[in-house]
């Protein structure tokens, strides 16, 4: 919020300051809660947080550019008789055809196979522009099934049975009438131009122990080829991922609450589920007890914007990343270019969050056909294909100073915490001390 | 006609023999044997073949059909024909929960009666009930036509989009954004084709028809204590 208008004398509420009193008088205004896009805005407790120590005389660091520091990850080991072989371990988040345009679509498909990742569809289906350019692709198996169908289903490299999101744990999708576009009404077999309201649960089973025989019948339809991710918003993590393995994941997909969403209620984005770095450990725990770690993947979002967060996110247990938000981002979302038209819309680049609107003027976040148009998936490709390399030479250059040739090596010892409440999330060390609060005696 | 004993064969090779007619197709005609409860049996079928299964089959029998015919000579789990897209399936005992949940086309016939949440969230499918359904069936349905020969259990309809249903018996309740519609000449010619491909012997004249009142496909203040109906309604 602007400071331009406080001066001595006046004396803003930290219990209602101005977005507080805004938020109040515009509920009063409409009578209906605020809908929006992006992931929480509010600070929680993140990888900023913690710190790498560098080799120096008991580790012994590698060449910072020059020397092999492997980045490969195969995910899906544990069942799937063709697993998912990735050249780097950031990949592209389950995003809708609906919540975006096609040509983004499309560019996340180009940027992805560039570099050698894998993207993921959405709640919506899949569309021929991102199974043409993705080289691998991830077909999500959710609560709503629009457009889900077999021949789909075996086109996929991996399936992604979707339990739950980080912005919104226990909530469906939302995708409002403004974006219905012919062809997403088609696809979604939904009447143009009504709110849709994605389910916040699988039709047809309710529990892990039915969800079992539904990965059952997903490796039956698919020939038992391709790995089956279970994706969960981060919230009873421990015991979620427990019973996502015994339910017979191949990989999990952990996503905290800083992950992203097209559309949700801001009240749900900013107030339920928890940040990554608590769940993280909680989920390496629960594989590890299982002695599942490395050999059930896990791949965790929400909030990864750096090859410091990659890095950190590996050492912390993690097989690869998944990138939603940052990824919109690299293609264009918020950029500076488009500063007249965010302001015609009430906003400013770096602040636009209404997604759902469908008026996004970099063309990504919309239907309408000439703000798409305005997106070029093959420069979008290649601006994200850039930003996975630069994630990727990050990460690689903190695994090099604390001595790895390979991301994966990165361990939590290589960590500490700036404060005590990441060093409790995390459970590594308070910075200069031997402390891990809650652990121990 | 081909025969495979489930007690001697796996579920893994029956699906794949079954499976491979798609892309080699010689055999249309299979009866499957001491099906024994198991599950996923006959998924992911997509050739235009008869499949006779005689004894109890476990959840997601027929699971994303594809043009095949299967007839289950017992009961079925739960998600039986589940997001079928063509084809049918018709179970001559009673289905468990979700029965046609999801599936885009094709017809579902089940001649006894089916739990809750049948035709959940169907998308095109057609679903006959030779009896009664439970609660929340058709929940989120968004296309196609239900039709519950018996009575229906609460909150019919729930938040429904575009889906037709015709209910013989009593409703427990109708579910938010569920209304009775007018029954006209073209319902009743639509139902009697419906009955007619299901085998089914009732008039058409004796069922009440529901579906969307389209209350809630836009988010508004009004929507926000959308509930259930309370009373029973009689037909």
């Amino acid at each position: 919020m602007s400071e331009q208008h406080k001066r001595p004398g006046m004396r803003e509420s930290a219990s209602f300051d101005r977005d507080v009193i805004a938020e109040i008088q515009r509920a009063a205004d409409t009578g209906i809660y605020d809908i929006r896009g992006f992931g929480a805005k509010r600070a929680v407790p993140h990888f900023d947080d913690l710190l790498f120590l560098g080799a120096s005389m008991s580790r012994y660091p590698l060449e910072g550019y020059r020397e092999r520091c492997a980045t490969d990850v195969t995910l899906g080991t544990r069942y799937a008789s063709q697993p998912l072989e990735l050249d780097i371990p950031v990949t592209i988040a389950g995003m809708s055809f609906g919540s975006l345009s096609a040509q983004a679509k499309e560019a996340l498909g180009r940027g992805a196979s560039v570099v050698g990742t894998s993207t993921t569809t959405g709640d919506g289906g899949m569309t021929a522009e991102e199974r043409g350019q993705s080289d691998k692709l991830v077909y999500q198996y959710l609560p709503s099934r629009y457009g889900m169908n077999p021949d789909d289903l075996r086109k996929a490299d991996a399936i992604e049975v979707v339990l739950g999101q980080g912005a919104k744990p226990g909530g469906g999708g939302m995708l409002m009438g403004q974006k219905i576009s012919d062809r997403v009404a088609e696809m979604r077999t939904l009447p143009k131009g009504v709110d849709q309201r994605s389910a916040c649960r699988h039709p047809d089973w309710t529990g892990p122990d039915d969800l079992a025989i539904k990965i059952e019948e997903l490796r039956e339809i698919t020939g038992g080829e391709k790995p089956i991710y279970i994706k969960i918003g981060a919230t009873r993590t421990y015991y979620d991922v427990k019973l996502a393995v015994k339910a017979g994941a191949d990989v999990v997909v952990l996503d905290g609450m800083q992950g992203g969403t097209a559309a949700t209620q801001e009240v749900f984005i900013e107030h339920v589920g928890i940040p990554l770095l608590s769940a993280l450990p909680q989920a390496v725990q629960a594989l590890q007890e299982l002695d599942m770690h490395r050999k059930v993947q896990l791949v965790v979002s929400g909030g990864i914007r750096s090859g410091a967060d990659v890095a950190k996110a590996m050492a912390l247990g993690a097989d690869a990343v998944s990138i939603g938000t940052a990824a919109l981002i690299a293609l264009g979302c918020n950029h500076p270019r488009w500063e007249a038209e965010y302001r015609t819309l009430g906003t400013a680049a770096g602040f636009y969050d209404d997604y759902h609107e469908g008026r996004d003027p970099a063309g990504i976040s919309t239907q309408d056909p000439a703000l798409a148009r305005r997106l070029d998936p093959e420069a979008g490709g290649r601006r994200l294909a850039n930003y996975l390399r630069v994630l990727t030479m990050e990460a690689q250059t903190l695994a090099r100073a604390c001595g790895k040739s390979h991301l994966r090596n990165l361990e939590p010892q290589d960590l500490v915490a700036l404060n005590v409440e990441a060093a409790a999330m995390a459970r590594v060390p308070l910075a200069g001390t031997g402390w891990v609060p809650g652990v121990g005696a | 006609m081909k025969t495979i004993s489930l007690a001697e064969t796996p579920v893994r090779e029956l699906n794949r023999q079954l499976q491979e007619q798609a892309a080699h197709f010689r055999e249309p005609d299979w009866r499957i044997t001491d099906p024994g409860g198991r599950h996923a049996l006959a998924v992911g079928l997509d050739a235009p073949l008869n499949v006779t299964i005689d004894g109890h089959v476990g959840y997601y029998c027929a699971g994303m059909n594809q043009q095949a015919h299967v007839t289950i000579n017992g009961m079925a789990g739960v998600g039986v024909a589940e997001n079928m897209m063509s084809g049918s399936v018709r179970v001559r005992g009673n289905a468990s929960q979700s029965a046609g949940a999801t599936a885009h086309g094709g017809l579902l016939v089940v001649e006894g009666d089916a739990s809750a949440r049948c035709g959940i969230a169907m998308k095109g499918v057609d679903i006959v009930v030779g009896g009664s359904v439970g609660h929340l069936s058709a929940f989120m349905g968004q296309a196609g036509r239900l039709v519950v020969c018996g009575d229906a259990g609460e909150a019919l309809g729930d938040s429904l989009y575009e889906v037709d249903i015709y209910v013989r018996g009593s409703v427990r309740s109708l579910g938010a954004d569920c209304e009775e519609k007018s029954m006209g000449p073209e319902h009743r010619a639509a139902l009697a084709e419906l009955l007619e491909a299901a085998g089914m012997d009732h008039d058409p004249a004796g069922f009440r028809r529901y579906g969307s009142a389209r209350a809630l496909y836009n988010f508004r203040v009004d929507n926000a204590f959308a509930g259930y109906g309370e009373e029973e309604i009689e037909s």
